[in-house]
């Protein structure tokens, strides 16, 4: 693309948002984008912090992994373009891409991989996934384009691993801004951020793999379902990203100028309860929950209908899944049995604090009456994003039942953890995620696999309510989305305009 | 207290039933405030459906013989979500009212009997100074720090209520201490605290059941305006304002959802206005003129 077109490109871009409300979009140059995302990231580092915002902008588009997660869950080359494995499955020879560049100019290099490895298993590292570096035992630069890495014990899921968001590659130069200046090495450089309300990225001109075919990219932020129908009909979005509001997909799929993509998501929809202190501390108050909760009706009225059940902590559509939703049916007599069992005082007052995603806050109504059916008093407090990170997730665990999709990829190891916020504590399941971890026979991996999620089930560790449908409403012409989320991604490399 | 209603303008008891029936403003206004009273208390003794009760396999029903008002997207009885809502939008706006009278009308009384001194400056300028802030960013800011609940939406709205209510209280109070049974009352030896509630209050209750109303029916605009932003009455407490911020993404294919709770709001906030200007024009007939 010469200057000239590319200044026009520019100018297309930035009025591209009047233009559209005019309807006169269709006779625009198109190659920019605006995505609709219900939340906002709080930074922009992937490699210290677990939201899933961070990862939904910068995924693949700014930074990329040694591996790399393609739309059906595969895992492909990305920075690394091929590896050796040793013999005995304990030495990883990458072996990198050549020419890449960060976008500040500095060569991409084995010792970066081995800083961002480094820095991710050190002892105060605050990535929020450490479990994915805990099997590596040194990393080595062997020369400018090889990195070999040891492990400790076999890991069949080490290159799975590195291709997580939390697992992306960053560089010494510019990790002191990464939270408000991501300079990674992907196909689009970080443009800017207006908080509240955008993030923009620019097409990267110097990529070293295949270009972009977008000129740039904006996020918006849109966390109000109406506001985001509001905006999907009045054309100031172009695609929306998980949209919140399944009771308009008719409309919009119903409609010329709208596709509708429904596809999978690795997010398994739970009621959590805090296992660490009373009253879900008692099993059989727990029991009691996951048999007061019909699942089909949260599904029909939260989700109006799009959802699969689960009855465990994983995805129903990995061959790997057991399907347990028959240990927690809904069997509100039993429910009450066990209540009374469990000598708790009825009714049972608890609190429900609900993050603002709308699978949460409706579902959260749907369940309280659920549970005030059996006796349990679940008064609903419904809090911001930031504030639920803050107090029901990372810190102080100050919560008995929250509603949450947990949306990485095979993340039923993070239950191990007693202090994740779920409180679950239980050293026979820890040792079968260990198991799991160095095993690398798919077999046994697989009967494992199956015993760790029948062991949540039997704990009742919380009310597993259905895996999240990834619903996107794009324009028309908008070509090359995933339609299914096997990781938090907005993978913008492949997404064109077909006009 | 005869002796002070002698000095008011307002006609006899027959009088006034008879101005009463002649107003057609007071007779509709008051009307509707029945209705919206009526169902309020109705609901404390039956509702058609508990409202607490949710029937997902019955939801979004546009309004047939066994729903009167049709369903939401629960399967939740709109007509008993409306009644029980209805008891909702009067605790606060009731109780809220009440803040302000309790608080606003002593001030004002004081600030009049004071007239003209320091403490009529700090008290009137105090006034200015919460009248200058836009009382519902105010109300969700409280609501925001404490936590949203009917109880934080009452006092955030029960604020905004002092002002108006000392201002009205004050410059009725001032018009009146110039007359002459007031100075009679001073004569006789009584002192200003005294005066301003045996004297005056009894004097100025018209202007303040006027405003009552009126502020009356911004309350129930207020909190409904709370909870459609969430920070009002939470669920699953009923409340119009939530109702209608739900029915939103509904609304190009169930216009139920929002129309009978947009309706609710509409009719009585209508009625108590209404009222409050039939009130007003029965009570000082000098008034109408005046009016804007």
């Amino acid at each position: 693309m010469t200057n000239t077109l590319r200044s026009v490109a520019k100018t297309a871009a930035a009025a591209s948002v009047i233009a559209l409300t005019a309807g006169a979009g269709a006779a625009m140059a198109q190659d920019s984008l605006t995505l609709g995302l219900q939340l906002e990231p709080p930074h922009m580092d992937p490699t210290s912090a677990a939201a899933g915002a961070i990862d939904q902008v910068v995924y693949a588009n700014v930074f990329e992994g040694l591996t790399r997660f393609g739309s059906d869950g595969s895992v492909n080359p990305g920075l690394a373009k091929s590896w050796d494995i040793s013999e005995d499955g304990l030495t990883y020879t990458f072996h990198l891409v050549e020419g890449a560049k960060f976008h500040d100019g500095t060569d991409f290099e084995a010792t970066d991989v081995v800083f961002t490895l480094d820095r991710a298993r050190a002892e105060d590292s605050v990535n929020a996934q450490k479990s994915l570096f805990a099997g590596i035992e040194s990393v080595e630069a062997l020369d400018p384009a090889t990195v070999q890495v040891t492990l400790s014990a076999p890991d069949g899921m080490f290159l799975f691993k590195m291709a997580w968001g939390d697992a992306v590659i960053v560089a010494p130069e510019s990790i002191e801004d990464i939270t408000t200046n991501p300079v990674g090495t992907g196909a689009f450089t970080f443009g800017n951020w207006v908080q509240g309300d955008s993030i923009t990225l620019q097409k990267n001109p110097e990529y070293w793999g295949e270009p972009a075919m977008l000129d740039s990219a904006t996020f918006k932020f849109i966390s109000d379902p109406t506001a985001a129908f509001a905006a999907m009909m009045a054309g100031d979005v172009d695609v929306f990203v998980a949209f919140p509001a399944p009771e308009n997909l008719p409309q919009f799929d119903a409609d010329p100028r709208y596709n509708v993509l429904i596809g999978n998501t690795e997010g398994e929809t739970i009621v959590a309860m805090n296992n660490a202190r009373p009253p879900f501390d008692n099993k059989m108050v727990r029991e009691a929950v996951a048999h007061a909760i019909n699942r089909q009706d949260i599904i029909d009225g939260a989700m109006f209908g799009y959802g699969t059940p689960i009855g465990t902590f994983f995805a129903p559509h990995n061959p790997d899944y057991v399907d347990l939703t028959e240990m927690s049916a809904y069997d509100p007599e039993a429910a009450k049995a066990l209540l009374e069992e469990a000598g708790v005082e009825l009714p049972l007052s608890v609190k429900m604090t609900l993050p603002p995603t709308s699978y949460a806050r409706r579902g959260g109504e749907i369940v309280a009456a659920q549970l005030r059916e059996v006796g349990i008093e679940a008064q609903i407090e419904n809090v911001e994003w930031a504030q639920w990170l803050e107090n029901t997730f990372r810190n102080a665990h100050d919560y008995d039942l929250t509603i949450i999709s947990h949306t990485e990829p095979m993340d039923i190891a993070s239950l191990a953890d007693p202090d994740y916020y779920t409180g679950y504590d239980n050293s026979a399941f820890r040792e079968v995620i260990d198991q799991i971890a160095v095993e690398s026979d798919p077999e046994v991996r697989s009967d494992l696999l199956g015993q760790a999620q029948t062991m949540l089930a039997e704990d009742y560790v919380a009310g597993f309510l259905f895996e999240l449908p990834l619903h996107t409403v794009a324009k028309t012409g908008v070509e090359g989305l995933w339609v299914n989320m096997p990781t938090q991604a907005t993978d913008l490399t492949a997404v064109y305009w077909d006009n | 207290m005869s002796h002070s209603q002698t000095d008011t303008a307002a006609p006899t008891e027959q009088g006034t039933l008879a101005a009463a029936l002649r107003n057609r403003n007071l007779i509709l206004g008051g009307l509707l405030t029945l209705v919206f009273l009526g169902a309020a208390l109705l609901s404390f003794l039956w509702v058609p459906y508990d409202v607490t009760q949710m029937a997902i396999a019955n939801k979004i029903k546009p309004p047939y013989a066994d729903h009167l008002l049709g369903t939401d997207h629960y399967g939740r009885d709109i007509l008993s979500m409306l009644m029980v809502g209805a008891r909702t939008s009067i605790a606060v706006a009731v109780l809220a009212v009440g803040i302000g009278m309790v608080i606003g009308v002593p001030l004002g009384l004081w600030a009049a009997a004071k007239r003209g001194s320091l403490l009529d400056e700090v008290i009137m300028r105090g006034n200015d100074l919460v009248f200058a802030f836009p009382s519902l960013v105010i109300a969700v800011m409280i609501t925001a720090a404490f936590g949203p609940s009917a109880t934080n939406a009452i006092v955030a709205i029960g604020i905004f209520n002092i002002p108006v209510f000392a201002r009205i209280t004050r410059s009725g109070a001032l018009t009146l201490w110039n007359r002459d049974f007031i100075l009679a009352a001073r004569v006789a030896g009584k002192g200003s605290a005294r005066i301003s509630f045996e004297h005056i209050l009894p004097n100025v209750l018209n202007l303040l059941i006027v405003q009552g109303t009126i502020q009356f029916s911004l309350g129930i605009l207020a909190e409904a305006g709370l909870s459609y932003v969430g920070l009002g009455a939470q669920p699953p407490t009923p409340s119009w304002g939530r109702m209608l911020a739900d029915s939103q993404t509904f609304i190009s294919f169930a216009p139920h959802m929002a129309l009978f709770p947009g309706l609710a709001i509409l009719l009585t906030v209508l009625g108590l206005n209404l009222m409050g200007d039939g009130l007003r024009d029965l009570f000082d007939p000098k008034l109408r003129r005046g009016r804007t």
